[in-house]
């Protein structure tokens, strides 16, 4: 389903990201993406959703060459993945309802579609109580069920969460880690990238270590190794 | 702001139009060329003149004043006026002479129909040719409307640029402090569409409240100086407003949203990476 071959990533200013990072990804995979901050975790995942062009190498997903797309067909790629980042990155403007209707929206969907899956997948992360919340009106761990729902409502093949966990104290982290595998259970494939070492022991599934840009290790049912 | 004052000077320009068609219709009424004749010609000989003007391509109408109807328009004239009255009676005759009053086909043809009239032929029949020339005072007014009107487009095209500018900045400022948000609407699958639809939407909104300023301002400024403007000139600028207003409003809003969804689509092209 995902594929990276040879992947480098240089940045302008010549820092090196990645170096020749060769992985598969298969379909309703649940893989952890380690590694200490700036190893090039995110680096990899804004790769995959063409948010930076590798300077050698390719990545797929479902056979289509990323870095190939035009802009006009991103749109159609970025709608396929759901992404969870650190930071939420949820719209302050809106409800958490909105927030989630929003990408049904981009879509183009009907307002009673809408209307029906929202409130669904809200019940699913325990906020259907918190629907007409705004962000500001919201803990961390409510931040971050919301930024799930919405990568969830469009029904995507793949969720890549770029440290989901990294603002939250133990006990939402450990709500959001058991989402995150009951999706993967759904069949969607799922890519954690943390740094979270209990975590990944816990979950005991596939482990990829990066390590100044370079894979390292790729384990199934791996353990989070400090190198 | 700006571009309230691009609206303004196109509307005005709508107004300057109208105003120097009204002018020109007023001096092309009048009567421009009269032939006096002497008293020893009878009215058959008049009626065979008028019928050779009329015959005449430059000609559009010849008007028939008897001695009699000169005279009763003269006392019309001047019925309060004693002094001016007095002589006639002292006089005890009509001392007015019958004559043909011609209008033109077209104001530069006055001088033509004059030179015929003066000419040989009718010598001894006419005494007299009263013709005002106001062709020149048309082309006077043309070349000044003409003049102002070049003025009014070139300011109007560089107020044009400047508010496309400023529009186009207001924009830039509106994405820069979106930035986060248009990232997220990004990041899940937002056409570029989808995220650029907004700020078009905001240029065009620009525009349509610049129109309705601009027409304000144009209708209460005009109703400021609209006895001095009919005074001077006869023509009421407030009432020629209220008969355009469709087409001034439709010309705004034309203009306005056009140059508000221009200046966006350019500022959304330049700094919106979707």
């Amino acid at each position: 389903m995902i594929s990276y071959r040879n992947v480098t990533k240089i940045y302008p200013d010549q820092s090196v990201a990645l170096r020749n990072v060769s992985f598969d990804i298969k379909k309703g995979e649940f893989v952890s993406l380690v590694g200490k901050s700036g190893a090039g975790k995110t680096t990899l995942l804004k790769l995959l959703l063409a948010e930076e062009r590798p300077t050698e190498g390719e990545v797929l997903f479902d056979d289509l060459l990323v870095h190939q797309l035009s802009p006009s067909s991103l749109p159609v790629l970025r709608r396929n993945i759901g992404m969870v980042f650190q930071d939420y990155k949820l719209l302050n403007s809106k409800t958490a309802y909105e927030n989630v209707a929003y990408v049904m929206e981009v879509m183009g969907l009907e307002e009673d579609t809408i209307a029906r899956d929202v409130r669904e997948v809200l019940e699913i992360v325990g906020l259907g109580e918190r629907a007409h919340h705004y962000p500001f009106q919201l803990s961390g761990g409510e931040k971050q069920r919301v930024a799930i729902a919405r990568a969830l409502i469009h029904r995507p093949n793949c969720i890549v969460a770029d440290e989901p966990t990294g603002n939250l104290d133990p006990y939402h982290t450990r709500d959001i880690i058991r989402l995150l595998l009951k999706i993967n259970e759904l069949g969607t494939t799922v890519i954690l990238a943390t740094h979270n070492k209990e975590i990944v022991n816990r979950i005991g599934r596939r482990v990829l270590t990066l390590v100044e840009g370079q894979l390292v290790r790729d384990e199934e049912e791996g353990k989070f190794i400090v190198v | 702001m700006v571009m309230t004052v691009v609206l303004f000077a196109i509307s005005s320009l709508a107004i300057l139009q109208g105003m120097s068609a009204f002018l020109v219709e007023r001096l092309q009424e009048g009567v421009d060329v009269s032939a006096y004749f002497r008293d020893s010609v009878s009215e058959e000989e008049i009626f065979k003149v008028r019928q050779q003007l009329l015959d005449l391509e430059e000609v559009k109408e010849v008007e028939y004043i008897s001695k009699e109807e000169a005279l009763r328009r003269f006392i019309e004239t001047y019925r309060d006026k004693d002094a001016i009255l007095a002589p006639l009676d002292a006089l005890g005759r009509n001392p007015m002479l019958a004559h043909l009053n011609l209008k033109a086909r077209n104001p530069a043809e006055y001088a033509q129909i004059a030179d015929f009239l003066a000419g040989e032929a009718f010598a001894s029949a006419i005494a007299s040719i009263d013709f005002h020339d106001r062709a020149p005072v048309i082309e006077r007014l043309f070349l000044i409307t003409a003049g102002i009107r070049a003025g009014v487009v070139a300011i109007s095209i560089a107020l044009s640029a400047v508010a496309v500018l400023v529009a186009f900045n207001t924009i830039r400022l509106t994405i820069y402090n979106s930035k986060e948000e248009i990232e997220i609407m990004r990041l899940v699958g937002a056409s570029s569409w989808f995220i650029r639809g907004p700020f078009l939407v905001q240029g065009a909104l620009v525009g349509v409240a610049a129109s309705a300023l601009a027409l304000l301002l144009l209708f209460v400024l005009s109703l400021a100086v609209r006895a001095q403007f009919q005074s001077f000139t006869e023509f009421d600028i407030f009432s020629f407003l209220i008969s355009q207003f469709f087409m001034l409003l439709l010309l705004c809003l034309a203009v306005g949203i056009g140059l508000g969804v221009f200046s966006s689509a350019i500022a959304a092209r330049r700094y919106l990476r979707v």
